[in-house]
């Protein structure tokens, strides 16, 4: 498989903290390292040394199950040690400050925070107090850099390119950073984004952005050629946002009659965790066009190469 | 700029480095090759042809990017931006001699990053190293089994290869 070359340029960002700061070529150079990370995963040796003493922390202060082991396993596979910081067993029961906490573990000498808080601009407010490297797990509604990374990433392994790729992106937009992070990375790199959804649940704003609107995914399942389920939030969700969730499901949830409907080549995708049978039926997660389990794989190479390429950013402006 | 090979010499040298590494081999033994990214796997393609001739049957062929193992990732010192690409070796390497192709054997420390990076991937019987060009300026205790050709530089010197399918034009020049 002939591997795109990258112009040869430098990656000096030491802290990823959005994709909407990026530019395309920088996406792409995730993108292309990220292949070459492939194959630590699959080859007999699943470490390799880039990372070795290197100390990562896993800074979660909100609950995730593919996001943080990925990332902890993306360390390890790096040959970095790593550092579980869970919010429930920590010492923000006792009122803790984020900045108190951050600062008190790079006492202990760490290399590169990995932060997930509900509150946007998180990320940035650490980089601005601490001499790690920052990695955003999930501001708040802002931005999840790495799910919209996979995403793309996922996509171009399949589709070879985004250029002029119709893309939806279903659900709860307006909670959504992975709708977000997803809406940059795949508009930089020339896809065409359509958010579907409820008009409860579309930003205020959503006309500034650079994508289209529908609400309706009727007239859009047979037009796109990716389709990206959001679950719905219950935690996040204020008020009555819809009658039910029946409803919900009826007109918007991905069901064996819609993919009917679709090309037969469409990809379908979903962050994860799903609630089946609501914005997704199982046939249709477990079906032929589900790509949902790629994305975990693909999230792997992904996080490796967003930790290699921070970490050799901080050591060149050392 | 000094030319110190054409094309009609490296040519020659390939020759020769594949009949010296054929000379070495039994006919029965499970032999492959190994090129280092990026000019490494070119001369690897090539020499793995010759060998397959001499040899009378398919010498399998691979990539190894040893980006991941290099020893300077923590101290880049203004260099160029490290560039992560894909290994390709189709092949299982337990058992079998390695013959790993590099263009310039210099510091000796690609080689050691190759060597670590095939350890990774399982267990040869053997490594062998090939280059086309041996330099002064080891930096560890590293030495090629098969060398194409030996070149005298001074130190703030480079030893630059261009391949045709990588740079359009077959030489080795003095910088």
């Amino acid at each position: 498989m002939a591997v795109r070359k990258s112009k040869q340029f430098k990656w000096h960002h030491k802290h990823l903290l959005g994709l909407r700061e990026l530019r395309a070529e920088e996406i792409s150079f995730i993108l292309d390292t990220a292949t070459g990370f492939e194959q630590v995963s699959t080859r007999l040796v699943k470490k390799a040394p880039p990372l070795r003493g290197k100390v990562v922390v896993n800074l979660f202060f909100e609950d995730s199950t593919r996001t943080r082991n990925s990332f902890a396993l993306a360390a390890n596979r790096l040959s970095a040690d790593i550092i579980e910081f869970t919010k429930k067993d920590s010492s923000v029961s006792k009122g803790e400050t984020l900045l108190d906490t951050a600062r008190n573990l790079e006492a202990m000498g760490i290399d590169i925070v990995v932060v997930r808080h509900s509150a946007g601009g998180a990320p940035r407010f650490l980089c601005r107090n601490i001499n790690a490297c920052v990695v955003n797990a999930g501001d708040g509604f802002c931005e999840h850099p790495t799910q919209g990374l996979l995403d793309v990433y996922t996509i171009r392994k399949i589709k070879k390119s985004l250029e002029g790729l119709k893309i939806a992106i279903v659900g709860d937009i307006a909670h959504s950073r992975v709708a977000r992070s997803d809406m940059w990375a795949m508009t930089k790199l020339g896809a065409e984004v359509t958010f579907v959804g409820p008009p409860t649940l579309m930003p205020a704003r959503v006309d500034q952005l650079p994508v289209n609107v529908s609400y309706c995914l009727d007239d859009v399942i047979d037009k796109v050629d990716v389709i990206n389920m959001l679950r719905i939030q219950f935690e996040r969700l204020g008020g009555n946002p819809f009658p039910s969730i029946r409803e919900y499901s009826h007109y918007f949830g991905l069901t064996v009659e819609r993919m009917e409907r679709a090309k037969s080549d469409i990809l379908v995708m979903h962050p994860g965790p799903i609630n089946r049978g609501l914005e997704i039926e199982s046939e249709v997660a477990d079906g032929k066009n589900s790509v949902i389990l790629e994305q975990v794989t693909n999230g792997l190479a992904v996080r490796m190469a967003v930790l290699f390429l921070v970490n050799q950013a901080a050591a060149q402006s050392n | 700029m000094k030319i110190i090979l054409d094309s009609t010499q490296i040519d020659k040298i390939l020759d020769d480095l594949a009949r010296d590494i054929a000379c070495d081999l039994d006919r029965q033994q499970d032999v492959a090759v190994i090129g280092i990214r990026s000019r490494g796997e070119i001369l690897a393609q090539r020499l793995s042809i010759r060998l397959s001739q001499s040899l009378g049957k398919e010498i399998p062929c691979g990539t190894l990017d040893i980006t991941l193992y290099r020893d300077d990732l923590n101290s880049p010192k203004g260099q160029t931006q490290p560039q992560v690409r894909t290994t390709e070796i189709g092949f299982n390497i337990d058992d079998k001699i390695i013959i790993l192709v590099d263009d310039v054997l210099y510091t000796g420390r690609s080689a050691r990053a190759a060597m670590d990076a095939l350890i990774d991937l399982g267990r040869p019987k053997a490594i062998k190293l090939a280059v086309l060009v041996d330099r002064p300026g080891r930096e560890l205790p590293i030495k090629a089994d098969y060398t194409g050709h030996r070149t005298d530089v001074a130190h703030d010197e480079v030893v630059q290869v261009n391949l045709t399918e990588s740079d359009g034009k077959e030489q080795v020049f003095i910088a």
